[in-house]
């Protein structure tokens, strides 16, 4: 009795040492301290759970430790920050991965006299962790490009992905009522893995953020679930700050693409563009401008915003974007980054890798803090960002991506597009913003471009 | 009683969520991965508890998977949060190099390993 209160203290302290980490959060400076505090919470929990009593045996457990450790520790120190949505999103698998085993030995464990609420949490942790463990790998595989980034779509693909979903539903329900059946609670698992698979295949690259937040929210959930199956507190708590946090985080990139989530999930953008809009941008023409010319109007600019997406991050280009600005900067010129939500592959891309190379974060602002302020800018500078800054999104309503908030690029004095080529980018959206007369273009790969701009604005 | 708990619990992480700048999402985003690892806290017990092998293996697997996320997961964001500085303290040329022998940060998470396989053997 002593000992199960004692283990109850550890995890209260771990659970409130959670709940501060998350809570430095709100602001960089402190961040770093509150989370090491949550790691440390980590290991009181784990150290507090060696205690409990069921624990006889540590051959598995620093075996297991050992291999985790091993395998993590890569994971954590040497993955690029270019890399990011997928880690992450492989992160989501593992985390899945074990709230599912538990949930299969829970049930093993009972031998079919399973307490009805506690056969709801477990075929609830089961049914969510199944679905992530294969959902994440999806996005895993389509973010590091060896599963097709663009949506796979076929006829009939949403009957298809809702009937799977209400008979793994209906799996559930039996379940509840007769437990004792593990073929039933197989086959929802097998359901439940297929059904990951399906739901992320039409999703495309830039729905990914939507995505990768919602497999965030799941694999939260089914941790809660475990903790309800085996009546541990601090499982539940833990398991509804992830829920919560990947809920909220879906919801706001929804938001930023002005899209429901019914839609990101079951209305694959891959419908071909209306043809309207195709054809209209065949009468007009591009400017295309030379580095030398981009430089000269870097160079005597007021005011700068840079526009980075997701193009710099498989550019790589960040570092040169740095050294492009601190150049300009040194000659008097005030240098900004506009953030757009959905930037790039996850919440928060662009800052990460604009902050690994070096850009302080008071100069990176976001949507609504910059928006105003292109209007007294000289010159918008779009890094390998396309449908974040398409104005059509506020003035055609025939767009897919009417509706959306965008940055507008469209107001500042002048706008240089970097860009690879003229293709349209995501889901062939044509982009209006290329034909202003105030648009230039510098054509080329984003990081060679840069740095021919690096050299040239040192000539200057 | 659990459900007070987790409804609790989700209020409390929309309260502290929402004040979450989008400049930490990514962050955001690793930390409560992290975080939710805490399932590794049933499978420990599942891994070392005497029911029967299948348990065990069960368990040795969640285990190994949790504790990727337990280390992986902190070990990143801290990396992360690293990077995020102010603009103030010194502009332009100093630019340090982000290597990933990290010596200090890396203390509090590489702690967690020998802690838990100490009081094992």
């Amino acid at each position: 009795m002593n000992r199960e209160l004692f283990i109850q203290a550890i995890y209260l302290a771990s659970s409130i040492l959670f709940i501060l980490g998350l809570k430095s959060l709100s602001h960089p400076d402190k961040a770093r301290l509150g989370m090491q505090q949550a790691a440390l919470g980590m290991v009181l929990a784990i150290v507090g759970t060696l205690f409990h009593h069921e624990i006889v045996r540590y051959d598995f457990i620093s075996v297991g430790l050992i291999l985790g450790t091993v395998i993590g520790y890569p994971l954590g120190m040497f993955v690029p920050m270019t890399a990011m949505p997928q880690r992450i999103a492989i992160s989501h698998m593992f985390g899945a991965l074990a709230a599912t085993l538990v949930g299969i030995a829970e049930y093993h464990g009972y031998a079919g006299h399973v307490p009805r609420p506690t056969m709801a949490a477990l075929g609830f942790e089961v049914l969510f962790g199944a679905l992530t463990v294969t959902g994440s790998f999806m996005a895993f595989g389509k973010l590091q490009e060896f599963i097709t980034g663009r949506p796979v779509t076929y006829r009939g693909q949403n009957a298809v992905n809702i009937s799977l979903f209400g008979v793994a539903i209906v799996l559930f329900v039996w379940l509840v009522v007769r437990p004792e059946n593990p073929v039933v609670f197989f086959a929802m698992i097998g359901l439940a893995l297929l059904l990951g698979v399906f739901m992320v295949l039409p999703i495309g690259g830039a729905d990914m953020p939507v995505v990768v937040s919602l497999l965030n929210s799941y694999a939260g959930l089914a941790s809660a679930a475990t903790g309800f199956a085996i009546g541990n507190n601090v499982l539940i708590i833990c398991g509804a700050l992830d829920g919560a946090s990947g809920f909220l985080l879906s919801i706001i990139m929804s938001k930023a693409m002005n899209r429901s989530f019914g839609n990101v999930l079951f209305g694959a953008f891959g419908a071909p563009p209306p043809a309207s809009a195709a054809a209209q941008a065949k009468d007009l023409t591009v400017r295309s401008i030379s580095p030398e010319d981009a430089a000269l109007q870097l160079g005597y600019a007021n005011q700068v915003v840079i526009v980075p997406g997701y193009g710099m991050a498989v550019a790589q280009a960040q570092h040169v974007v740095r050294e492009l600005a601190s150049l300009l900067e040194a000659k008097g010129v005030t240098v900004k980054y506009a953030i757009h939500p959905v930037a790039g592959r996850m919440p928060g891309h662009m800052n990460v890798l604009l902050a690994e190379a070096n850009v302080p974060y008071d100069k990176l602002y976001d949507m609504e803090q910059i928006n105003p302020e292109f209007e007294h800018t000289d010159m918008a500078l779009v890094i390998g960002a396309n449908d974040v800054v398409n104005p059509a999104a506020r003035s055609d309503p025939s767009s897919p991506i009417y509706g959306m908030p965008i940055l507008d690029v469209d107001k500042a004095k002048s706008v240089i597009v970097l860009k690879r080529s003229m293709n349209p980018g995501f889901a062939g959206i044509e982009n209006q913003l290329f034909y202003e007369p105030r648009t230039s273009m510098l054509f080329g790969d984003a990081k060679s471009s840069l740095t021919r701009l690096v050299g040239e604005v040192k000539g200057l | 009683m659990e459900l007070y708990v987790f409804v609790l619990a989700a209020f409390v992480g929309y309260q502290v969520i929402t004040r979450v700048p989008p400049l930490l999402h990514t962050p955001l985003m690793s930390a409560t991965n992290a975080i939710s690892a805490i399932s590794l806290v049933g499978s420990l017990v599942l891994a070392g508890a005497n029911r029967d092998s299948l348990s065990n293996w069960l368990g040795f697997v969640a285990v190994t998977a949790a504790s990727i996320n337990v280390v992986g997961g902190f070990l990143i964001t801290d990396r992360m949060l690293k990077m995020f500085r102010r603009g103030d303290a010194k502009k332009g040329g100093g630019a340090p190099p982000l290597g990933p022998g990290a010596p200090a940060p890396s203390a509090t998470p590489a702690a967690k390993t020998p802690a838990p396989g100490g009081p094992g053997r």
